[in-house]
């Protein structure tokens, strides 16, 4: 086990009270596995992974339980200093705007480089080297002239490019991917993903993709944690997902995805919007916009259900969900 | 289909940086900032005021061969001579050569002035504004009760008890008084660039606190802190000028455009030339530094252009 999630439950003080961003998640991600997290903004699938990362700012966030074992050991027990030797060298993540995850004001290859310097304690004329291999590595074009260049002077797709490179410098054992296509045009997104794919098999790391673009998912996830308030409502073997939803909100997230076969036909929204975290709702946190909603959903918090041997889902009414679908 | 995106974005890629015509060499803000300065006429003609200015600070004897301390009585109020063309002051002394001299002081206790308020207030601004918490709420509240000094009480009370004649007394309270007005800028923009989505993708890198700060979010937020400072440069200099015309800046025989013209306010019937030319070159002096001051925000602020 690469890494093992266990119970997380993180919350932000605001001024209007004390927002639960995260309650109770639980996943784990094997070396070379993907698991795409799926999720509506201010789902907590963002938190999670700087939770995981250690990059949660700390006050206001806070970790209130659980633990994060990564390769044997407590990732929450560490003191900061042994946190930050963990980032970058052993697990890494690409964010997802690639421009203003760039320094302006450094060119490419000093922050490529900057890596081993950081953690290798290389000299800046070796890490330059360094910087111009890994952008062979992610296929930039004439790397040895572009490598001085700045992050503005690079296309879109060749800055997300770079930042994949600067997290896969020290070939980390996981890689965390936030939205890593969202701010790109559509032709470039495939042949990123597909990049970073490639890079993930050859070094047999583990990915947590999150994302909200279900087509992504499909192609190259193994498993899917699709997360609600905070809360994992369902995690299965990414084709069981796509044959048959266990959970309303799943297959609230599939039926919102325009289709060819279906033209003419008003494309589908989940009403309502996601719950305020500051007051999620008494019982199942989907209820108000669950068109399966029953007495008992506003009551009690639904339990994770086991499916099948590799299938969960946190919802009263999975079998019947499961035989509608 | 896969082939031709990848060429779609190889050329994307590779023609990105010389379609943007042939000056498209790797350029940063400084460079680019630079290359916008060069040509502003404002910033060309106040940095040669400038230049000339701190070149006759380091070598009057350039321009004026006298003395500016060797007068003759004499000549008390007399207007111009040959060989002295801006007249004599009440000593007697050469109008020309001590408004020549005068410009060492005054550019002195502005630059320091200005380095030591920057060094400070950027440092301690800039370290409350990163780490926030205990420290930034102190630090901000000292700056507040400094705010609240009067600049001229402040220096009749604090400079009256100063016996020395040097410019070191005048530029250590400029520092003490200019610092929070340098370390509210550079808290303001350290926490901006603090927020910078590169800020936390270095951190998620493994960068420690330090490295953060002095190479991720320092060279980011230092323009406004340049650009107040040139701004501040101007009007220290006035300051220097407006405490020694008080009495309490520099003294005799130090040469100084205050000096002067405090001197010059009491003939100022008899002999206006006598405050004309160190007036006038400090309202120059101050001018510049200004005209800089703008000309380098008008290149640092993007928003601007």
């Amino acid at each position: 086990m690469l890494l093992d999630v266990r119970d997380l439950q993180v919350e932000f003080r605001t001024r209007d009270g004390v927002a639960k961003a995260v309650n109770g998640v639980t996943y784990s991600v094997e070396p070379g596995e993907t698991l795409a997290v799926l999720g509506e903004s201010g789902s907590g699938k963002s938190v999670t992974a700087q939770a995981i990362m250690g990059i949660l700012d700390m006050p206001p966030g806070r970790i209130t339980a659980g633990e994060i074992n990564f390769r044997g050991r407590d990732l929450l027990k560490l003191r900061e200093e042994e946190r930050r030797k963990v980032r970058g060298a052993e697990m890494a993540m690409i964010f997802q705007d690639a421009l203003s995850s760039l320094n302006p004001v450094l060119s490419v290859g000093a922050q490529l480089g900057e890596m081993f310097v950081v953690h290798q304690g290389m000299s800046r004329k070796d890490a330059r080297a360094k910087a111009v291999e890994l952008m062979d590595r992610v296929r930039i074009p004439a790397a040895k002239e572009r490598v001085g260049q700045y992050p503005h002077q690079f296309s879109g797709g060749m800055r997300q490019r770079i930042m994949i490179a600067m997290a896969l410098a020290l070939e980390p054992a996981l890689i965390i991917a936030d939205e890593p296509t969202t701010a790109l045009d559509v032709t470039v997104q495939a042949q990123v993903m597909d990049l970073l794919a490639e890079l993930q098999r050859e070094l047999n790391m583990g990915l947590i993709l999150i994302t909200h673009d279900l087509g992504v998912v499909a192609d190259v996830a193994d498993k899917i944690a699709v997360m609600y308030a905070g809360r994992i409502v369902e995690s299965a073997p990414v084709h069981d997902i796509y044959k048959a939803p266990a959970h309303p909100y799943t297959r609230g997230l599939l039926d919102s995805i325009p289709r060819l076969d279906q033209k003419g036909h008003e494309l589908y929204a989940i009403k309502g919007l996601p719950p305020n975290l500051t007051a999620i709702p008494p019982g199942c946190a989907f209820n108000p916009r669950c068109p399966r909603a029953q007495d008992v959903c506003r009551t009690d918090v639904p339990p994770l259900a086991r499916v099948s041997e590799d299938r969960e889902s946190a919802c009263h009414f999975w079998k019947e969900t499961l035989r509608d679908a | 289909m896969d082939l031709a995106m990848t060429e779609a974005e190889t050329l994307q890629g590779s023609t990105g940086p010389t379609g943007a015509g042939p000056e498209a060499k790797a350029r940063s803000l400084w460079s680019d900032a630079w290359h916008q300065l060069r040509r502003n006429p404002v910033f060309i003609v106040s940095a040669l005021l400038i230049v000339f200015l701190v070149l006759i600070a380091i070598w009057p004897q350039l321009i004026a061969s006298g003395d500016p301390l060797k007068c003759d009585l004499g000549k008390s109020e007399q207007g111009s001579a040959p060989g002295h063309p801006f007249g004599y002051d009440t000593q007697g002394c050469d109008v020309y050569t001590r408004t020549v001299y005068g410009a060492r002081a005054s550019i002195t206790v502005g630059v320091c002035a200005t380095v030591g308020a920057a060094l400070l207030g950027s440092v301690l601004g800039g370290l409350a504004g990163f780490f926030g918490g205990w420290w930034d709420a102190l630090l901000s509240r000292i700056a507040d009760i400094f705010f609240g000094i009067p600049i001229i009480l402040g220096g009749l009370v604090l400079l009256s008890v100063v016996t020395s004649s040097t410019v070191w007394p005048v530029v250590g309270f400029i520092v003490l008084l200019g610092w929070p007005q340098i370390s509210r800028i550079a808290r303001g923009s350290v926490i901006t660039a603090k927020q910078n989505d590169y800020v936390q993708a270095a951190r998620a890198l493994g960068a420690s606190n330090t490295r953060m700060l002095l190479r991720h979010v320092a060279p980011n937020a230092v323009a406004p802190v340049i650009v107040v400072a040139t701004i501040a440069l101007g009007t220290y200099i006035a300051l220097e000028a407006t405490l020694s015309f008080l009495g309490v800046g520099l003294r005799p025989p130090t040469v100084s455009w205050g000096i002067d013209i405090s001197n010059a306010a009491q003939s100022i019937r008899n002999a206006p030339h006598m405050l004309l030319w160190p007036a006038g070159a400090l309202s120059i002096t101050v001018l510049a530094f200004i005209m800089l001051g703008d000309a380098v925000r008008d290149a640092l602020d993007p928003k601007l252009r």
